[in-house]
């Protein structure tokens, strides 16, 4: 045999460093016009992201940060900082909750800071109020940031640690915060469920817990207390005062040494923040539930870096989808190890390109829009998606789409069944599914492409990312259109010049609605990445993921 | 049994100078049987032996002095000869008796000789019989004024006077004129008085500028002798030798009158194998006295061999077995020139305080033994890294040996072989060392053996080992404690998957999304000062940098690094690139060390979460360093004042006293008299204050 390396079957039993497949053309002309002016408009964009994300960061302002250094507080990102491991990169989901959701009322972050990092080496869900924001009192917004997180935490079996600082409901919005399935109290519905699943759930109280804000701690399988800083307590001095008369201080009622020495609320007594954090490691390092991380990886080989720079994403992407398409092969040639890409059906259907390529090691199966869909190209993506799930294989979508092809021939032929079939491989698919809007995201093609609704693992979209029903300028055509044959049928006038400004308005509130910070703000995606980090948050993203166990797919009916 | 059948020989000793005689005796095909105690299991000297014997515990007297053992073990291996090194055994007549009488040969003189010259009055009696020049003067009762005065004018001035019970320059005068005598006496006798209340005065020759001149001799059993030559030994800290030279700058004709006076030396007590004659060298008189025979191969021996080209443990081999001396006088010649450091653990800041510990990072010069061959610098060493030095033995690491062409390059070597010598971990003498060597005086060859303390303000104008960390080193010592992080999870993360350096996760590189993260970094140095450095994360290896203090913060710095090995990374600025050598120790301090050779230690900050609850560190007092507790001078329920003695403490040979740091009452005593105890062991607990 000479030096021929054993196999078996076609995977050597050595994990070569190159791994032999085609490797993309990612070739693009750096001095186009359109290149050059696609960097200059993104440079734009990518500055004002930046821009916006240091807004952000000062959180509720100059005045209510000096407090927290009076109260001998770090600042919410600095707590993480110090309960992560240190120089460990932190994947911070959903930057922009309630951006401009509010009015005058600013809630950076939704007043919540969420994330996955690594504790001892194990990735985490960190759940951490901002009690400079609204003194951590939670809006609509961060109930539903706090729930996406317990959810991502749930999916992918990350262990839950809850830096508590928070004055509870926002009571101004009750109604939107208190009563419904996915308002407050599944916050702890959530904690007792990953609890009973062996999710370990940790609450460190770094301020106050108050009312149902107690509830974290005393749900949690394993919580700290900070002496002076931390009180936990159903109702707080006033609410006592008036309800029995009593009269009591904070400490007093609800304080480290209460529930420390007295009412077990509490298992670990800090004497300071800093004490409580490293508590928090401790308790990590103590963990020893189980994560599928390491059976999910026995098929890793050596990483590769792509072999064109992912910089480049910022002079192939556009904002202007209609001016240009986006070859997304170009975009995957920026991502995947070393540029290389297994194309599946690479003949047919070729709108929507699949195939397998590697992520830092790990084998995923891409599906990703090279244009309108076809009943060929749904086609193909239903039977590649199944394919991924029958070999265990994560998948991940790459949208820009502005929907199905619409007209009688392929209505004829039958395109709503074929997109049906993708649309269903892909709800029932239980590998880990990964999203990133890197274009449009409009139509059926949403769903088809694993949106938000399809429960991804993960969903992210870049600046130049839209999602709306469809493009404002057809929904303004369909909608006026609508209304003139409304009209006409009474016998009514829409005269052009008002029929013009009602679609100019039609316009620009979906032009509005479709903007990639407006949908952040509202956690349709768990936040805007730039497309220089694509690689690095994708491959962060799908690690995370392999915590947890993968479950066998079961497929729907298609219907044929 | 046949002398010349030796084929086996007990070395009886320990450290550098065993493993160099054990690297002879391989060389000439001979055995080696070693010794070893508990502090010296796998030392260095044990794995070099063919065979090695547990001779008994810590203490001297039950170890490496214990005659009769040592005897034994070389009976029991059939051992024919045993070489006592330096120190121990080697010059105590009783063991050469011993081994004498039990037929194995001592390899050293003779035990009348090492008798005649261990007693100094006796010595110096058979010296002026033998011609050689002894430092005259007075010790005796007669106090009479006019008495001593004519022994002034025998012994002739300048002389020093000098109070029998005297110390620290009390009651002591040097008259250079004999019309000073008279008053100066008076003086000294006045001030002797106050200060001993005792005023007998002995007088002296006063030796000026004097140099530590000594010279190489070596003796056979047939009655011939040779002098390999002069060593200067007069750079000195606490009477002990740290740089020695030779040739000395004596004329060629100086040289072979002082040579000839040593030969004359031996022969007068009938000495063979080798030794060294110690001179006193008047350097304005021109004029040098006898002090002292050594009987035995000298610590700083290998410089004379340098110079001669000879291997004199081969010599001491041949002779021993009763070979004639290999080479006579008139073919011995001088080749170049050669100097030796003696690399010690010790503190040049405090006074040279012996240091004990572990050597946790050991780089050597390229030397004989290291691959690359450079025949001129030579290290003899008894210790690895990863060894202990010691509270039991003497705190030197080894000896540094270089040969030039002449004094200058010699020089030159030293200086290069010394930037490039690298220990961490344990404080040392090092860049001491290469200060003493760029003084002028040195340079110059102008020194006598008050060159420390004559040039103290040049050599001590800056800290050795307590080194203040400049801004520079500051960001140094953070970008290396990011990289160690990065190797620590590499090396973590490689034992479990394959590959994790890619993964993202692992990358050490504190990526967050869209926005980039502030560490803060604080740090202490040697006085627990504290400094605050905070660190940007621009990339993988990319960092910006400022030192923040209270009221400020510095610029920020750009700074990219890249990983050499465990211990060398390369820091490059906009304007410079260098390479950065570090070590960090089990506690977690960073040493790193400056271009000039400096080693900077930073300990990065760890938060006391003991709180109320916990011992306040104020009232506790624990151990400077290892060592045996003397004496317990307290008592719980003591009420001490501050400055008050609580207990001494032994180590390194040396006694010192644990003072209380403040008043208060002790709560607890928590050790007892004679317990060894480690550094950082709890001593002396005081009482809680109220506040």
């Amino acid at each position: 045999l000479g030096h021929r390396i054993r196999t078996f079957g076609k995977r050597s039993i050595f994990s070569t460093a190159s791994y032999q497949m085609k490797v993309l053309d990612g070739d693009v002309n750096l001095h186009s016009p359109i290149f050059k002016q696609n960097l200059e408009e993104m440079k734009a964009i990518n500055d004002d992201l930046d821009a916006k994300v240091h807004t952000i960061l000062q959180g509720g302002g100059e005045i209510a940060q000096q407090k927290l250094v009076e109260r001998k507080k770090l600042r919410v990102r600095d707590r993480i900082q110090a309960v992560i491991d240190p120089g460990a990169p932190f994947l911070e989901l959903s930057q922009f909750a309630g951006y401009e959701m509010y009015g005058k009322d600013h809630v950076p972050s939704g007043g919540v800071v969420t994330g996955i990092g690594l504790i001892h080496g194990r990735q985490c869900m960190i759940v951490a109020n901002d009690p400079t924001v609204k003194g951590g009192t939670y809006y609509p917004i961060t109930v539903k940031k706090h729930l996406r997180a317990q959810e991502i935490a749930q999916e992918n079996n990350l262990p839950c640690i809850y830096l508590v600082d928070s004055g509870g409901a926002n009571l101004p919005r009750q109604d939107d915060v208190f009563p419904d399935k996915n308002h407050f109290g599944r916050i702890f519905f959530n904690q007792a469920r990953m609890s009973s699943m062996g999710i370990p759930q940790i609450a460190i109280v770094l301020g106050s817990c108050t009312a149902g804000g107690a509830y974290v701690p005393a749900m949690a399988d394993e919580s700290v207390i900070v002496h002076k800083n931390g009180t936990i307590f159903l109702g707080g001095p006033p609410l006592v005062k008036a309800a029995t008369g009593e009269e009591i201080n904070a400490e007093d009622l609800g304080g480290a040494t209460v529930h420390s020495e007295m009412s077990g609320v509490t298992d670990h007594f800090a004497v300071n923040e800093k004490h409580a954090l490293k508590l928090a490691r401790d308790i990590v390092s103590n963990l020893e539930t189980k994560s599928y991380l390491e059976e999910n990886s026995h098929g890793r080989i050596q990483s590769e870096e792509p072999l064109y720079d992912p910089e480049e994403l910022n002079g192939i992407l556009t904002t202007n989808f209609n001016r240009q398409n986006v070859d997304v092969k170009k975009v995957l040639a920026r991502v995947l190890d070393g540029s290389k890409f297994h194309e599946f059906k690479e003949k047919f259907g070729n709108t929507l390109v699949t195939g397998f390529g590697r992520l830092y090691g790990y084998q995923v199966g891409i599906v990703a829009n090279n244009g309108v869909l076809f009943s060929e190209s749904a086609q193909k993506g239903a039977h590649f998606v199944q394919l991924c799930s029958q070999r265990n294989i994560p998948l991940l979508f790459v949208q820009n789409i502005t929907g199905f092809m619409v007209g009688s021939k392929y209505e004829a032929e039958g395109i709503a069944k074929h997109g049906a079939k993708l649309v269903s491989a892909v709800a029932c698919a239980n590998v880990p599914k990964i999203t990133t809007i890197i274009g449009g995201s409009f139509g059926a093609g949403n769903y088809g492409m694993c949106g938000r609704s399809y429960s991804p693992r993960f969903m992210y979209m870049l600046p130049t990312g839209r999602i709306s029903v469809m493009g404002g300028e057809q929904a303004a055509e369909v909608l006026t259109l609508v209304k003139k044959d409304g009209l006409e049928r009474i016998g009514k006038e829409y005269p052009d010049e008002v029929r013009d400004k009602e679609k100019e308005a039609i316009k620009s509130k979906y032009e509005k609605e479709a903007d990639v910070y407006y949908a952040s703000a509202r956690l349709w995606d768990d936040g805007v990445i730039k497309p220089s980090d694509m690689r690095r948050v994708l491959g962060m993203s799908l690690i995370a993921s392999l915590n947890s166990k993968i479950e066998d797919t079961k497929a729907g009916v298609f219907r044929m | 049994m046949n002398n010349l059948l030796m084929n086996k020989i007990l070395i009886a000793n320990r450290g550098e100078i065993a493993c160099r005689i054990v690297r002879t005796a391989q060389k000439m095909n001979i055995k080696t049987v070693g010794l070893y105690n508990d502090a010296d299991r796998g030392a260095k000297h044990v794995e070099m032996m063919d065979e090695a014997y547990y001779i008994g515990s810590n203490t001297l007297a039950d170890s490496y002095l214990n005659m009769n053992k040592i005897l034994k073990i070389a009976q029991m291996t059939g051992t024919h000869a045993i070489h006592p090194g330096y120190g121990f055994l080697s010059e105590n007549c009783n063991f050469v008796d011993l081994l004498e009488k039990n037929n194995i040969i001592f390899i050293g003189p003779p035990s009348n000789a090492i008798s005649a010259m261990g007693n100094k009055s006796e010595s110096k009696n058979v010296m002026q019989n033998a011609n050689v020049p002894v430092v005259e003067g007075y010790h005796g009762e007669n106090q009479d004024e006019k008495f001593l005065f004519e022994q002034a004018e025998k012994i002739g001035f300048p002389v020093l006077i000098k109070a029998v019970l005297g110390g620290g320059g009390k009651g002591m005068r040097t008259v250079f004129k004999k019309e000073d005598f008279y008053p100066a006496l008076e003086q000294a006798k006045r001030e002797a008085m106050k200060s001993f209340s005792d005023d007998q005065m002995l007088v002296e020759k006063f030796i000026q500028k004097p140099k530590h001149i000594e010279v190489q001799v070596f003796g056979d059993r047939h009655g011939n002798y040779v002098h390999l030559f002069e060593r200067d030994c007069s750079i000195q800290r606490r009477h002990q030798k740290i740089i020695e030279e030779a040739p000395s700058f004596l004329s060629p004709e100086m040289r072979m009158q002082i040579g000839d006076s040593a030969v004359r030396a031996a022969e007068a007590v009938g000495y063979y194998n080798a030794g060294t004659v110690e001179f006193i060298f008047d350097t304005i008189s021109d004029e040098y006295f006898f002090m002292e025979m050594n009987t035995r191969l000298q610590v700083e021996h290998p410089i004379s061999e340098e110079i001669s080209g000879q291997d004199f443990v081969e010599w001491q081999l041949r002779v021993a077995r009763g070979e004639k001396l290999p080479l006579t006088q008139n073919q011995l010649k001088i080749n170049g020139h050669s100097i030796e450091s003696r690399i010690y653990a010790e503190d040049p800041d405090s006074e040279f305080l012996p240091q004990s510990g572990t050597i946790h990072y050991l780089r050597e010069p390229n030397n004989r033994e290291s691959a690359i061959v450079d025949n001129d610098v030579r290290v003899d060493t008894g210790v690895r890294e990863g060894d202990d030095v010691s509270i039991f033995f003497d705190p030197m690491i080894s000896k540094l040996i270089v040969h030039g062409k002449n004094r200058d390059d010699a020089i030159k070597k030293m200086y290069n072989a010394l930037d490039n010598y690298n220990i961490i971990g344990l404080k040392n003498n090092i860049t001491f060392l290469k200060k003493a060597l760029e003084e002028k005086a040195f340079l110059e060859n102008n020194y006598d053996t008050d060159f420390i303390e004559k040039y103290k303000d040049s050599l001590f104008d800056r800290p050795f080992t307590n080194i203040i960390p400049t801004q520079k080193d500051l960001f140094h010592s953070a970008l290396i404690q990011i990289l160690n992080e990065k190797r620590k999870v590499d090396v973590e993360s490689e034992s479990g998957h394959a590959y994790s350096h890619s993964n993202p996760w692992h990358t050490q590189d504190a990526f967050r999304i869209n926005h980039s993260s502030t560490r803060k970094f604080s740090f202490l140095d040697n006085d627990d000062t504290e400094y605050t450095v905070e660190v940007i994360y621009e990339s993988n290896n990319q960092f910006k940098v400022r030192e923040v203090t209270e009221d400020s913060s510095s610029d920020w710095t750009h700074l990219s690094t890249s990983w050499v090995d465990d211990n060398n990374v390369i820091i490059e600025s906009d304007s410079q690139m260098l390479k950065v050598e570090y070590f960090i120790d089990a506690e977690g301090s960073v040493h790193s060390k400056r271009e000039n050779g400096d080693i900077v230690q930073l300990k990065e900050k760890v938060e006391d979460f003991s709180g109320e609850e916990g011992v306040n560190s104020a009232n506790l007092i624990s151990s400077p360093m290892p060592g045996k507790i003397v004496k317990i001078f307290t008592k719980p329920g003591e009420v001490v004042k501050k400055g008050q003695n609580l207990l001494s403490l032994e180590s390194m040979k040396m006694e010192y006293l644990i003072k209380a740091e403040k008043d208060g009452v002790i709560k607890e005593v928590h050790t007892a008299e004679t317990e060894f105890v480690q550094i950082g062991a709890k001593l002396v607990e005081f009482e809680e204050q109220e506040a």
